[in-house]
């Protein structure tokens, strides 16, 4: 291993301008001439927009222009997913318009914009904007919505339903049931979470009249899909009048994936008003415009054998899809929820339905993990109901059912193929590293301390990097899902890369650059990693579902590998040598056996300055671009365990102790991965005890700001015990698997198990997240003194 | 909207300006000053990226507006560097530890930090959680952030340095 090279813990490039205040995220940039935006937004869940008078908005101070629904005639936002139903029939699939037209459907749907010199003018003058509304009754759950009578949102989607979807076989589980020993049964909530990355989304639209070019620059995960959405669905722009630059972005984990209406309103006007224009959401709007996550109610079941072996699992879920589709909520609680619900056990029947709701809320769609960690959540929460209920050891139970090490490739009976794994070699690690054989004791002292401590065990899959375009296309697709790398050698050796992938926090600059200094034997000072800017980059897919380094990453794999094998036929050249003899080793070009070499700037000088050049068999120039189709997802997996105690008074959970053992196959740089997992940790744990997006029966967002919403602060979090061990994936150049969600998927469950284990003794079953001092207080309230609960 | 002129102090550097009365501190900074390191995450006093140090205390620069910054001294994290170029001993410790990922919270992290080791040079575990403990940080689970400042402390404390130094 160099210094710099894959396995390297180095420093990030990016850090510098970070720690100096020097980075450049959005709305750090100000264009010339530039004015702002500010958003009429529906204080009404639901509601019919009778008029919407902008008359005197547009004659208040500072402003130059006020557009409604009636105004901006676009496309609407398009959904990038069909998903079809049971009986074959098309997802519904309801328009998402820009601006309301004619009606209201969650708290925080646009109505207007206003656009003026300041944003406080704006501000001032969105209050001036007179609108009639009738008020129409709201609908918040998804069991709610698609019961008889419920209120509709949307005529093309009849009773709420968008599709009532399915994976498995039923007719074999259905056999297993009739024939197990046992049956465990479980009804569980997955809280809806706002992913909040705490740069609150921006978009600045202009248009240049002289060359006809829009720009928006824009806090996105994926510019170019943004390009594609935008300029071929909404605004019927062409591609190349287009460019969408999304710079620094401060965080995103899923939210900042999505096409959202402040992008196309603000390059829309932009030549209406013929000056850049600004805008920068508030927190508010942030929680009432973002995407969120999760949101779904299941009823699982487990069939088990006499000895404890899995026979079959069912499950049955409602997904909240909230008002609209989101550009990628469909395929949430579908491919990337009901395929990964064989887990790590070799279940051999799955059967899964999925009824997807609109409801008046905000939309719903990736957030960190996206479908795994609900699928992850079903999976471990019923196997530790299964093991308590059967009294044997929960990593007993587990490890009957594992699927085993000689097993790869394994076909899950829920369609995907596990390359490679190894889950009792990290769920031993987990439990070594948290002493789970020393818990007995631990859970005594605690009880001596009137506390009630708990252990939870969770391991967890997850399907990344997806994914081979041609079997997402054919699961409901409307994307290609490979990435791309240009690498760009200049005439004195140094490098820059442009890659498809984007940047929001996880270091790619230093990542890819690690990547090129161990292939190419350069210094990390010689190379430079671009991304972000549709006029720079090759079309890319982004970033979201740990795919950066696996498709990303073996985009750029295959574009050096281009470099090199051109760089030996000039190098052969230059050696007089035959091409076959030329090894590339440490920067060097060599002949086979023999001390000639050329440096690997040597080449790229004679590939750009061709005096002693073969020019007549090969072109100047040392520049490849690469694209990297995936041959099939990649199975990051491993164990997480959570130790925690509870305050019998006050309910209050506090977590000792977090061990995590994960299998992200090759890793490039372990200081990031940890950090990486850390930061899922945090999501995850704060899913199960702090994190709720709660409405009103009427469809207010009544944890609408950081005062009520809980974010996990630094004094509610433990230092976490991380490790790992790798198996390598076998189907890319790397052998490496993603690293992002795992924290988030494997955590939930993980402290939920050991919620559940420290209030067993007390009778207290299965609670929902987050396990709230309210929540458990009542739990045990009811149980010891039956008269106050 | 009434105006005011207000004199004061940014890293070092004294401006004078005419302001709104309703212009919070940190939109002058970034909107008036152009220095876009200060971060408004939430303006309303809770997530803590807007952080400054005014007269040496860490404030919301979200919750204070620029007319009741008159007369005061504010160091922004583009003040906290010892030279252009150049990274302190709190900011290089981030650095090495990996305390920042997407770096929004960054600034905000920096200057809590800073008041921490303005006070004590040895703060223990539950003190470092605890004075970073009203700002978010949603990307790092903040274990790489309190290290971060553990080695800051333990650096700038081996260099024998008199509380209440600036450690840039």
């Amino acid at each position: 291993m160099s210094a710099t090279g894959i396995g390297a813990p180095v420093r990030r490039k990016e850090d510098s301008r970070f720690l100096t205040g020097r980075g450049t995220y959005t709305d750090d940039i100000n264009r010339p001439g530039q004015v702002h935006a500010f958003l009429l937004r529906s204080p009404h869940a639901h509601a019919e927009l009778r008029r919407v008078d902008t008359t005197s908005a547009k004659a208040a101070p500072g402003v130059l222009a006020v557009f409604a629904g009636a105004d901006m005639q676009v496309g609407g936002l398009p959904c990038g997913w069909l998903i079809h139903s049971k009986d074959g029939n098309p997802m519904a699939e309801p328009p998402h318009p820009v601006l309301a037209q004619g009606k209201v459907r969650h708290v925080g749907d646009p109505i207007a914009v206003v656009i003026a010199e300041t944003r406080a003018q704006a501000k001032d003058a969105a209050e001036l904007i007179v609108v009639d509304y009738q008020p129409l009754p709201a609908v918040v759950a998804g069991e709610d919505a698609l019961k008889p009578g419920a209120p509709q949102l949307h005529e093309q989607a009849k009773g709420n339903l968008c599709y009532d979807w399915h994976l498995g076989d039923k007719q074999a589980v259905d056999a297993a049931f009739a024939k197990a020993a046992h049956v465990t049964r479980l009804d569980i909530v997955n809280n809806r979470l706002v992913a909040n990355p705490m740069e609150p989304r921006a978009a600045i639209g202009e248009y240049d009249r002289a060359s006809g070019e829009y720009t928006l620059y824009t806090t996105s995960q994926n510019p170019h899909v943004i390009r594609l959405l935008m300029g071929a669905f909404v605004l019927q722009l062409p591609e190349h009048k287009l460019r969408v630059v999304a710079p620094d972005v401060g965080g995103g984990f899923g939210s900042k994936i999505y096409h959202y209406a402040e992008e196309a309103i603000v390059t829309w006007a932009a030549p209406h008003v013929g000056r850049p224009i600004k805008w920068t959401a508030e927190r508010g709007e942030s929680f009432a415009s973002d995407a969120q996550g999760r949101d779904h109610v299941t009823h699982a079941e487990l069939a088990l054998d006499k000895d404890g072996k899995f026979l079959a699992l069912r499950v049955a879920t409602i997904a909240n899809l909230g008002a609209y589709l989101s550009t990628f909520s469909t395929a949430i609680p579908t491919y990337l929820y009901g395929t990964l619900l064989a887990g790590t056990y070799t279940t051999p029947a799955v059967y899964v339905e999925v009824k997807s709701a609109f409801t008046n809320t905000v939309p719903v769609d990736a957030y960190r993990g996206a479908g795994r960690p609900e699928a992850c959540y079903v999976i471990e929460r019923i196997v530790d109901t299964a093991a308590r209920e059967l009294k044997i050891d929960p990593a007993e139970l587990r490890r009957r059912n594992f699927i085993p090490k000689d097993a790869y490739p394994y076909q899950t009976p829920v369609a995907l193929t596990y390359d490679s794994g190894d889950y009792f070699t990290t769920l031993d690690m987990a439990m070594k590293a948290a002493d789970y054989a020393g818990f007995a004791q631990r859970r005594e002292a605690a009880a001596k301390r009137g506390k009630l401590r708990g252990i939870g065990i969770a391991t967890y899959i997850e399907a990344c990097g997806i994914a081979p375009s041609a079997v997402a296309g054919a699961l409901g697709a409307r994307a290609g899902l490979y990435e791309t790398a240009e690498l760009r050698v200049h005439p004195t050796g140094s490098v820059t890369v442009f890659t498809g992938t984007h940047s929001h926090g996880q270091g790619h600059e230093t990542t890819f650059a690690q990547l090129v200094s161990d292939r190419l034997g350069l210094p990390l000072e010689m190379i430079d990693v671009v991304h972000g800017d549709t006029n720079k980059i090759p079309f890319g897919m982004g970033t979201y579902g740990s795919r950066s380094l696996p498709v990303g990453g073996s985009a750029l794999v295959k574009a050096m590998d281009k470099v090199v094998n051109k760089g030996k036929k000039i190098a052969a050249h230059l050696l007089e040598a035959a091409e076959a003899d030329i090894e590339f080793k440490d920067g060097k070009f060599s002949v086979a056996g023999t001390d000639r070499n050329v440096a690997f700037g040597q080449v790229a000088f004679a590939a750009y300055v061709p005096h002693n050049y073969p020019i007549e068999e090969l072109e100047p120039g040392l520049d490849e671009t690469a694209f990297y189709d995936p041959k099939n997802f990649t199975y990051p997996a491993g164990c997480h365990i959570a130790e925690i105690e509870i305050d019998r008074d006050t309910g209050d959970v506090a977590v000792v102790r977090f061990t995590a053992a994960d299998d992200f196959g090759r890793i490039i740089n372990p200081m990031i991965v940890e950090g990486q997992v850390h930061g899922g940790l945090a999501q995850g744990i704060g899913q199960a005890l702090y994190e709720n997006a709660v409405y009103s029966d009427d469809g207010q967002l009544v944890t609408g700001s950081f005062m009520d919403y809980c974010m996990p602060r630094a004094d509610n979090l433990p230092s976490f015990d991380v490790a790992t061990h790798a198996t390598l994936c076998t189907h890319n150049p790397l052998g490496v698997k993603g690293c992002g969600e795992a924290g988030a998927i494997g955590a939930p469950a993980a402290i939920m198990n050991a919620v559940a284990d420290a209030l067993a003794p007390l009778g207290i079953g299965s609670l929902d997240m987050p396990a709230t001092p309210e929540r458990i207080w009542r739990a045990i309230a009811a149980k010891t003194m039956p008269q106050a609960a | 909207m009434s105006q005011h002129e207000i004199t004061l102090t940014v890293n070092g550097r004294r401006h004078a300006a005419r302001v709104a009365a309703r212009l919070t501190l940190v939109d002058f900074l970034r909107d008036e000053l152009r220095l876009t390191g200060t971060h408004a995450g939430c303006e309303h006093g809770v997530c803590g990226a807007c952080s400054v140090l005014l007269d040496g205390r860490p404030v919301r620069s979200c919750l204070i507006f620029a007319v009741q910054a008159e007369g005061a001294a504010i160091t922004t994290v583009e003040g906290l560097a010892p030279e252009p170029g150049a990274l302190g001993v709190l900011q290089d410790s981030f650095c090495e530890a990996h305390g920042l990922q997407c770096g929004f919270c960054t600034p905000g992290m920096l200057i809590a930090a800073e008041a921490l080791l303005r006070r004590t040079l040895s703060p223990s575990e539950e003190e470092i959680r605890e004075a970073i403990g009203g700002n978010l940080c949603r990307c790092t689970g903040y274990k790489q952030i309190v290290e971060a400042i553990r080695i800051a402390a333990e650096r700038l404390g081996g260099a024998n340095l008199a509380p209440g130094t600036d450690h840039g």
